[in-house]
């Protein structure tokens, strides 16, 4: 089972590196771009079944750092052609 | 009786050396070297030392994988024993991912690697790792950190300087550290995390080649303070 964990930086966490990535779009000619924030995708492949509770427990206890990031869980389902 | 410091070194620890040399400076005593992988720390320890340096390469984010390794279980056991921890910059970092500290060490403000020596103010001398020093004086403390932007959510900072466990602040900002906090002590005062690097302030200037000896001091603090326990 595919399962994707996005994580952010909490809103208000200073994110430096999406700073100077926002500054480098503005130094190419891209103009009219707000805010960048960087994040992290981490792709689990997991046992089928895997509660919403076992994933959880996962970033609670070390994908994220739940002081200054927040998590969201993607469930992908099965892989094409195993259904 | 004989003072017991144990040093632990994870994959990636680079300071963890000169940490031990700063102890057995001081307290006469050989640091026992303790690996990650151990379960078991030694018995009737007296300090626990976690190094800096890059564990695990700072995959994931600075201090997280050591913050899981089987040795940590035992360090956070001995915390609530009230065993003395010590840890400086990695250490540091470490201590926050395994919540024995509060806050987390984001990416320096200025995005650049840091690494140079910086005034700190001692802001609490109360402390068992701080009594040999002045309250509000200037020290010289080498910083060597990507990682040492200090991070808490206003309440847990002013819970912080109301408690005072703010040890250190920067004199001047230096890393966009929330209210140029350098370092940082538990609710029970025996667990110290700061990014600073006092092992590498312990010798006489005249043959220093890093920096002074203000850091020799943070040292003296802990040895008085556990030899008249």
């Amino acid at each position: 089972m595919q399962v994707r964990v996005l994580v952010r930086l909490k809103p208000g966490v200073l994110d430096p590196q999406g700073r100077a990535v926002h500054h480098a779009l503005e130094g190419l000619g891209f103009a009219g771009v707000e805010d960048v924030r960087i994040g992290r995708l981490i792709e689990l492949d997991v046992a089928d079944g895997t509660d919403h509770a076992t994933l959880t427990a996962m970033c609670e206890k070390l994908l994220a750092n739940t002081v200054i990031e927040s998590f969201t869980i993607e469930g992908l389902g099965e892989p094409e052609g195993t259904r | 009786m004989t003072f017991r410091a144990a040093v632990i070194t994870f994959p990636g620890s680079n300071c963890d050396r000169d940490m031990a040399v700063a102890l057995e400076q001081v307290s006469g005593a050989p640091a026992i070297r303790v690996w990650h992988g151990d379960a078991e720390l030694p018995e009737r320890l007296d300090l626990i030392a976690l190094p800096g340096g890059f564990s695990y390469g700072d995959y994931l984010r600075s201090g997280a994988m050591a913050a899981t390794s089987p040795i940590m279980r035992a360090v956070i056991a001995a915390a609530s024993r009230g065993v003395p921890v010590l840890g400086v910059c990695n250490g540091f970092q470490v201590l926050a991912e395994a919540r024995l500290l509060p806050g987390a060490l984001l990416r320096n403000a200025g995005q650049r690697f840091i690494c140079r020596s910086v005034t700190l103010t001692v802001e609490n001398t109360d402390s068992l790792f701080t009594s040999a020093y002045v309250p509000g004086e200037q020290i010289r403390i080498p910083v060597a950190h990507h990682d040492g932007n200090y991070f808490a959510d206003a309440e847990t900072l002013d819970r912080l300087e109301g408690e005072g466990r703010v040890a250190f602040r920067y004199a001047e900002p230096c890393n966009g550290s929330a209210r140029d906090i350098a370092g940082v002590l538990s609710a029970n005062g025996r667990v110290l995390g700061m990014m600073p690097h006092p092992e590498r302030a312990i010798e006489p200037a005249a043959v220093s080649t890093l920096g002074g000896s203000d850091g020799r001091r943070l040292f003296e603090s802990i040895f008085t303070a556990l030899a008249s326990a």
